[in-house]
């Protein structure tokens, strides 16, 4: 007898329960890490649009965008953008994972795995958490990269801390999006594009890269409460970087932007992974 | 007593396309069923319907006793899948993909690792087993995706036209793989598009057209279905041809099918061997060069071609073998007809 046959039937594990989902979650992970490292230009490509918006947006806009309380000064102004750039950065995760995930169905792998005894939401998750390992690597070479033009915090490394776990929050719940993107459209590219569209309006009608105030009424409001601003002002907080004199706008959200945040990341992660896992398990096509 | 894979009254659509038509299999425990038809035929929606990937619109099914709807994690414990695509990572190595999988099936790592070394062996992949999968040929991988459907040995298998676009040397060592499983014990779905692959590895056949069973049976029985033997001659001039036809007629037991680019005559005949010698001997007399006859079984394209009106494959799976000769019987193409 040879090997195709001659290991007894293995005996497969019951599973089943948290254990099995954090198990299968794990093990999606891992495998995307890896795909991750083996594919260096997709990190190092992601990189270059946010490095170059950091250096592009100081010193190009530096010297003309009027920050209330801090006046027009190219070292004010930089201060300010960064948490917008961080923030407009994590949220591009979306792609990523659109597009991983649009991949592994054009692939096969989506039908073999959902061929496999594993937990529920475990592929997805998986994904989601290798996203996160690289917003993190993404985040941490940005910081560096804004420090050598000259980004400064000026609160307790606690709060810059919490700043950016905030920050990572949000692309975590972004990637979501991007799973529910790419399991619904038919080629990685699409899902790139997809996942790109409504950022920027999202990304730039809010208070990243100037004050909400220095906008029309309505667009004011829009970007009061746009669920990307509430992070921004929150890091921006944490970080320091809001300039002494500057007027908090009255939106609820910009008075407690840390709350808010929270509040916006969970109810993404809680709404798109719901719609996401239905649509992976969903069986009509 | 139901089957390890079994079937009833499957039915899917797809807006207006009807993939599955009230579809009834039935592969009892340890046997091979063949899902024979041509592209768009509904074999992969059949296999999905039955791996729990699609749910039928109506119908039930059962594999290794447990009910596909109800039970589906149950389900996919005791199944392994190939795919009509090789569905590996290209990124992860040979080896990296087979223990996924395994962990994925619930296996300790450990066990995994062991597996998927084993595995590797077997399937001529030792080599390559730390290489990344997209360095792979078109046959290795196909090797590494149905390894990956073995890792937990499971009793009830699914192959999606397991060698369409492979080479024949890959192709005849996945049928030897495949005879090994099946010979361990293993019961065994494979859809193809290949007369040939039916022929040698199912015990039992269905033929399946716009998501209908057609005919099923042995091989055998289907050949038989089809009309008993018949006589092939081709002569050496184009001139005899129309002598040879009138000689065919008196001892055929239907239409004679003329083929005039390769001068080729065909009759269905009973009497066998001792017949044949009559027909050569009349032949002969009548001072008709012969270049070749023979008295030839149906192959299963006949089959389809009675069932169905036409052809079931595009392309034979080996140029030059009787099935894909017999497949441009009926639809000689320009070029053919030049040589
Ligand atoms: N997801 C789908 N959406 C729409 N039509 C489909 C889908 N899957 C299969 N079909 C259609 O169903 C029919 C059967 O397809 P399939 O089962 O793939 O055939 P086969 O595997 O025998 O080539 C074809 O007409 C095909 O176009
Ligand atoms: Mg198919």
């Amino acid at each position: 007898m040879s090997a195709v046959t001659d290991t007894v039937r293995v005996s497969v594990a019951k599973g089943g329960g948290v254990g099995q989902s954090i198990r299968d979650s794990l093990v999606i992970a891992r495998r995307n890490v890896v795909r991750m490292l083996r594919i260096p230009e997709v990190v190092v490509f992601g990189l270059i649009q946010p490095i170059m918006f950091v250096v592009l947006f100081s010193y190009v806009f530096g010297g003309s965008i009027s920050i209330p309380g801090a006046g027009i000064s190219a070292s004010g102004y930089r201060e300010f953008l960064m948490a917008g750039i961080f923030a407009q950065t994590v949220t591009f995760a979306v792609a990523g994972s659109g597009a991983g995930i649009a991949d592994d169905m054009h692939k096969g792998l989506i039908d073999r795995f959902r061929s496999l005894p594993m937990a529920r939401g475990a592929v997805l998750t998986g994904r989601t958490i290798a996203d996160l390992v690289q917003t993190a690597l993404t985040l941490v070479v940005l910081a560096v990269v804004a420090v050598i033009v000259g980004w400064r915090t000026h609160e307790n490394f606690g709060k810059v801390l919490a700043g950016f776990g905030l920050l990572l929050l949000l692309g975590y719940a972004f990637t979501w999006i991007g799973a529910l993107i790419g399991l619904s459209v038919r080629t990685p590219e699409a899902a790139t594009s997809g996942g790109l569209v409504w950022l920027f309006p999202l990304t730039f009608i809010s208070n990243a890269f100037v004050p909400s105030q220095n906008m029309p009424a309505f667009l004011e409001t829009i970007a009061n409460w746009n669920p990307f601003s509430a992070t921004v002002q929150a890091s921006r907080q944490l970080f320091g970087n809001m300039p002494a004199g500057y007027p908090v706008p009255d939106a609820w959200p910009m008075q407690h932007p840390v709350w808010a945040s929270l509040i916006w990341s969970a109810l993404i992660v809680l709404v798109f992974r719901t719609l996401a896992v239905r649509k992976y398990r969903s069986t009509s096509a | 007593m139901p089957g390890a894979i079994h079937a009833e009254g499957l039915v899917k659509t797809f807006g207006d396309v009807r993939a599955l038509d009230g579809v009834d299999l039935d592969v009892p425990e340890g046997t091979v069923l063949g899902l024979l038809g041509p592209n768009g035929a509904g074999k992969t929606t059949a296999v999905r319907c039955l791996t729990t990937l699609l749910t039928p619109d109506s119908g039930k099914a059962t594999v290794a006793g447990i009910d596909v709807l109800k039970h589906p994690n149950e389900v996919r414990r005791s199944i392994g899948l190939s795919g009509q695509f090789a569905a590996v990572d290209e990124y992860l190595t040979g080896r990296e993909n087979l223990q996924m999988v395994g962990q994925l099936y619930q296996m300790r790592a450990k066990a995994a690792k062991a597996r998927a070394a084993e595995l590797l062996e077997r399937f001529g992949l030792a080599d390559a087993a730390d290489r990344p999968a997209k360095t792979y040929s078109g046959g290795m991988r196909r090797r590494l995706d149905l390894a990956a459907a073995l890792i937990v040995s499971p009793p009830v298998m699914f192959m999606d036209e397991p060698t369409t676009g492979l080479d024949p040397r890959n192709r005849q060592s996945l049928w030897d793989v495949i005879q090994e499983l099946v010979a361990g014990g293993t019961t065994l779905l494979l859809t193809t598009q290949y007369l040939e692959e039916a022929d040698k590895l199912a015990h039992d056949i269905c033929v399946v057209d716009h998501g209908r069973v057609i005919a099923r049976g042995t091989s055998d029985q289907l050949k038989a279905q089809t009309g008993g033997e018949r006589v092939e001659v081709v002569v050496h001039e184009r001139d005899h041809m129309a002598t040879a036809r009138q000689v065919l007629a008196g001892f055929g037991k239907g239409e004679t099918t003329v083929e005039e680019h390769t001068r080729k005559l065909t009759v269905p005949v009973t009497g066998g061997a001792k017949l044949l010698a009559e027909v050569i001997r009349e032949l002969d007399a009548r001072g008709i060069e012969i270049d070749d006859i023979g008295l030839r079984r149906p192959t299963l394209d006949d089959v389809f071609i009675s069932l169905t009106g036409h052809v079931a494959e595009e392309t034979g799976p080996t140029a030059g073998t009787e099935g894909a000769d017999e497949a441009t019987t009926s639809a000689p193409s320009a070029k053919e007809a030049g040589k």
